[in-house]
Parts: structure tokens; sequence; C-alpha cells
């Protein structure tokens, strides 16, 4: 395991810039996760440090070297792919030996038995083994995936959505693996995703990408209630978060200059119609089982809500509302009163 | 699902087309099959018998087309014939009983090796050169490549005998004429295109990542070219090798004209087998029969990989 530094990285595809004087430090043993909707650098991102893209201008270095004009052999890091990840010719077991009988390692044979044995335990596929890497199924073939570079305790793993192709239960199974991965072997992983939810249970460190720049990177709790702008307020939080005009909901000490409000659930105090200054009307009630989301009209603008599943409201009903310390962003969309 | 008769799903075909279907293949089948059927059935005829006319459905079979086939044989006298010793073996017995005895084993086997080390020869080296320039095309960024590739798929626009004549004038004086290096070459340039185009299409198909987590899994290009994508064009390189091969084993024009006598292949040779007053049908047709085997054996042998589909499930799109 090892810290990675990308430093003022470039990678430009034609004239349009992938990556743009991208620098991120990933620490020794940490799990940080690159959010960011399609289109926005993260898998060049990866394939840079990978090096299966060159970077145009900035450096890579993986534990203090600079791997910047290496070749992917040469670099130590492994990649889980988002899909086609397994050799389709050869049995797990060999998929899993691949990288170890490598020219670049050539382990002994009884050593890569051992160690392909104690990656299968630990991803659970052992009785695996022998079948024909075609023969899984979608969720056993991901594993063998991160098996794959498992085995090799690289200096860092590079995973590019591996979970994106899964049902939402292996997702979910997949993740707690991961992490308990993560914490097992203390590696050090970058980790790319769209999906806010992956994001959250599993990073040290999120970073926010949009087009090639990395806006803001930093726990999943301080992104969340700290974003620096909208765009990163945008990423995170289910229902999404509410964005308001300034004035169309009374802000308690709002500062000077706010345009935009953002409201996310925990921000809305709703309360039975009792005369206060600004009522809203539900318009529509979602059930989701344990909880249920609140469409709310206020002045023309719709909200979205989190409430409770047995709140005694019903269509059409009115309701007073009432903000508590809402994130507040100026003209050009940057979050005003901020730690 | 309804009740209504006939109802069937959209895809599946439904029983009567599949019926249709069968019977056209069995069509097909026959009228494909009868030549081969004729040629195979005159083989075992008597001379007499392969030329009778209305054709002889049922015959007495004999080897005597394979024996005739296999070697040089000489009329002797009656008088000459008593004097011999009893004769040792079955085919020499069958040679005396038409007043011959055997001179000697003729040129087929020999022509037979020729078609053998030229056609595989040549396959080998087209499928070589074509897998290693269609991945290049495929991978790589090679300048004015489609021009290229139109360039190389151009070369068979025209019949190859259109070019008989400088090519023989050519391997005159390079002195490839009648010899195997002469023909695999050429063999190899006609296939070779043909070998690029389908190799390029298989090689496309076969998704970068795989190289690419070998080059991270410590391959270089060479290794993951070696131990990735090999194995995953086997099915291409399986059908391309077939192709390529039954160009090279049934080609008759160039074999008549630039071989003779060390290098000619067994089509050229085979309807020349003279027997006593004309062609000698039957060991014609023996010698066509034989002919037909190695390509039968080598598709056998690849049907396999012929079937596409050994990759399915792997690739997660």
């Amino acid at each position: 395991m090892a810290e990675v530094l990308l430093d003022n990285v470039t990678r430009r595809f034609g004239g349009i810039a992938a990556v743009r004087e991208l620098s991120l430090h990933i620490g020794d043993g940490e799990f940080v996760v690159l959010l960011g909707p399609t289109g926005a650098g993260k898998t060049t991102t990866l394939r840079l440090v990978a090096g299966l893209e060159r970077a145009d201008a900035g450096r890579i270095l993986i534990g203090g070297h600079d791997v910047t004009r290496l070749e992917p052999a040469a670099r130590d890091v492994a990649f889980v792919f988002q899909q086609y990840s397994l050799y389709p010719h050869l049995s797990v077991f060999d998929n899993l030996a691949f990288p170890l009988r490598s020219p670049a390692r050539r382990l002994p044979e009884p050593e890569v038995r051992e160690r392909v044995t104690r990656t299968a335990e630990l991803l659970r596929i052992s009785s695996k083994l022998d079948s024909k890497a075609t023969r899984l199924s979608g969720g056993e073939m991901q594993r063998v995936a991160i098996g794959r570079a498992l085995v090799r305790q690289p200096a860092i793993f590079l995973m590019d959505e591996p979970l994106s192709s899964l049902d939402a239960k292996l997702r979910a199974e997949l993740r707690i693996e991961l992490k308990r991965i993560h914490e097992v072997l203390g590696a050090t992983i970058l980790y790319v995703t769209h999906d806010q939810i992956e994001a959250m249970t599993m990073a040290n460190r999120i970073g926010v990408l949009r087009e090639g720049e990395l806006v803001q990177i930093g726990s999943a709790q301080h992104i969340y209630e700290e974003p620096s702008n909208l765009y990163v307020a945008t990423r995170l939080g289910s229902p999404p978060i509410n964005l308001l005009p300034a004035g169309v909901l009374p802000v308690p000490d709002a500062p000077a200059g706010t345009r935009t409000i953002g409201v996310r659930s925990e921000h809305l105090r709703i309360g039975k119609a009792n005369g206060a200054a600004v009522q809203g009307v539900v318009t529509r009630i979602e059930h989701l089982g344990d909880q249920n989301h609140l469409h709310l009209t206020v002045a023309d603008h719709r909200l979205v809500t989190l409430i409770e599943a047995h709140a005694d409201l019903a269509v059409g009903e009115r309701v007073d509302l009432a903000l508590a310390r809402p994130l507040c962003f100026d003209a050009a969309g940057v979050r005003l009163g901020g730690s | 699902m309804s009740g209504r008769t006939g109802a069937h799903s959209v895809v599946e075909p439904s029983p009567l087309t599949r019926r249709i279907a069968g019977a056209l293949v069995i069509c097909y089948a026959l009228i494909a099959i009868v030549p081969l059927l004729w040629i195979f059935v005159t083989g075992f005829k008597t001379p007499p018998d392969s030329i009778a006319y209305p054709p002889k459905m049922m015959f007495t079979p004999s080897l005597e087309g394979y024996v005739n086939l296999f070697t040089t044989r000489s009329r002797q006298s009656p008088e000459y014939m008593a004097s011999l010793p009893p004769a040792e073996t079955w085919y020499d017995r069958l040679a005396r009983s038409r007043n011959m005895v055997i001179a000697g084993p003729s040129k087929y086997g020999q022509r037979f090796v020729n078609s053998l080390v030229v056609a595989f020869g040549s396959t080998i080296l087209a499928v070589s050169l074509g897998t290693l320039t269609a991945y290049a095309f495929s991978r790589f960024r090679v300048p004015l490549a489609d021009d290229l590739m139109f360039f190389i798929l151009s070369t068979r626009m025209m019949p190859p005998i259109a070019v008989a004549i400088p090519i023989y004038l050519m391997y005159r004086s390079l002195g490839l004429s009648d010899t195997w290096l002469g023909m695999i070459l050429l063999y190899t340039a006609v296939n070779v295109s043909l070998a690029v185009w389908l190799m390029k299409g298989f090689i496309d198909e076969i998704p970068r990542e795989y190289e690419e987590a070998a080059l991270i899994d410590g391959y270089t290009r060479l290794q993951a070219f070696y131990k990735v994508v090999l194995p995953q064009a086997a099915t291409g390189i399986a059908a391309t090798a077939i192709f390529c091969l039954i160009f090279a084993w049934n080609e008759y024009a160039f074999a008549a004209l630039l071989t003779s006598g060390n290098a000619q292949t067994a089509p050229p040779f085979i309807p020349t087998i003279i027997g006593e007053g004309g062609l000698d049908w039957p060991a014609v047709a023996a010698g066509a029969s034989l002919f037909l085997l190695p390509i039968v054996v080598f598709t056998v042998i690849l049907r396999k990989h012929l079937l596409r589909g050994i990759t399915f499930g792997a690739v997660r799109k």
C-alpha cells in the first residue's frame, strides 16, 4: 500500500480537456471516492493513475515515485473495470492467478495457489474456483474481478464503478464487502461512482468532479453539510436538495447577497396550518414504506421533502412552513456563510 | 396465454416454418451431396462399369480404382503372366486379373504431399499475417487506416488469374516456378487480404478492456496479445483458416500453370490419370475422394470454434 499524489494533471482528448489541472492526494490506506456525472472525468482520472492514459501535463506519484511516464505494468496498481472484467477463456482460478503469473511478478506456483485460495475465501467464491469465468452470475463475476485486484496487494486499488452493473441487493452486499476488505487489508483505494450512496457509505473522503475539475473534496459529512457551491449541493441528498429563489421562504439572518436557498428535508419545519407567515399546499404524497416523499407547492415553487410514514397529512391540505439553517448561495452559485 | 389456436411467440419459429426450413435444408443437402456421392461411388467401380451407359446403379464394388491411383502398371503377354510366381498380395492379384503387373508407385502420394505442404503452409502464413495486421488496424492509430484497408481489399477485386502471365514471367526469372515456396507465397498473397478483413472484424469485437486488464496485471502488449487476444480470437482464426485452406487446397489454374514436375499439387494431377484407352475414371474418382478428406478432417476438428458463442456470457454490455 502506498500514498498516491496527482499534481496538476491534465489530459486532453482532441481539444477538450477531460481532466484539467487536477491535484489530489490519496493517503496511505485511505478510501477516496470520486463522484460526478458521466463525462466529469472520473474514469479518465483512474486511467491516468493506472497508466492506460498518458498525462499531457502534470505529474503522478505513487509511493513517492514519479510514475508519469511508466507503463501500466510497472506502476503496481490494480484496476477493477466496470465491465468485461474477466478473461472468458480462463477458469476462475486462472483468472485470479493471472496477475501473479505475469512476467512482472512470476510468483512460484505454490504461492500463487495459496494467495488465490486465500483471496477466494475472503470473497466467498472458493466453491467457484474451477468454474469457467463465463459460468458465473453477475455478482460472482464482479467478486472475481475484485479478487483479481486483491491477490496482488498493489500500491493502490483503482475501481471504476465496479458495482454499477449489479442489482440493488447485490450492490448493497458488495458495498459492505468492499468496506470490510478495505478495513481488513488497510488498502489504498481510489473509487469512481455516480452513486451517492456508494460514495457516502464507503469513502473516507469524497471528491466531487465537474467537467474535469475537482470542485470540492472532504469527508462525506462535510460535503453533505458544507457544500462549497450549488453543483456540489445537488450531488448529494435524497430526495435531491430543493433550490428556491431567496425570499420565497423567510430565512433568519441570511447572509447579504443570497440569491438561492438550498433546502434539504432537515432544513424544513412543517406544521399544521396555524396562521404562519408562509404556507404550502400538499400536492402529492409518495409512500416509500418506512418514509414518505411529501411534494409541496409554495408560491408556484415545488418542494420535495421526507416525512415520516404516518404523518397526518392529506393532499390539498395547507401546512405552515419554516426554515432552520438552510444553505445560502450567491448569484454565482457559491455558498455563503459556510464554515 | 390466450386460447387462440396458432398463437405462438414472435421470436420462436412456428412448427410449420420449422418444417419448411427443414425441407429446404434437406433438398439443398441432397443436391449438394449427389455429385460427391457419385464421385465416391465411381471410385469403387471397375473401369467398364464406370463408363457403362445407362449408368450402373448396382455393381460389384472393386478397389481397382484405388490400386490404379497409387500404382503404375504394365501390360504383359499371357505367356509372361503364366511364368510369374503366384501373386503375393491382393493388389497384385487385382492387377494380374487384367493381365498387368505393378511396376511401381504412382505420383499421387507425392502430389498429395505437395498439396498438404502448399495449402497448410500458405494458410498458416496468411492467417498469421492477417491476424497481426488486423490487430494493428484495430488497436493502433494507423495513418490513412481506411485507405490502407481499402487498398488491401482491392487486391481481391480482380480474379487472381488475370495476372497469371506477369506472375509466370516473374516466377520464372526468380526461380520460384514449380517450388513449394513459390506456391506458398502465391496463395498467401491471394488469401492475406481476406484474412486481414475477416480478422479485423473478429478483433474489433474483442473489448479492449481485456488487454488493458492484462497490461495492468503486469503483461507487455505483446504478451497481452498472445495471452488474452489470441485465445479469444480463436473462433475467428478457425473460420479464417478454413476459408484460406479451402482456397489454397482447391486452386487449380495457378497450380496447372506454375507447377509440373516437383511441386505439382493434386488438383492439376488428378484429371491426368490416364488408363488404357483414355482417362481412368475410377482412379480419377478415387483420387478426388481422397482429396476431399483433409478439408473434411480440418473442418471437423475446428467445428467447435466455428460455432460462435463460446465467449458469450463473459461479455457484459
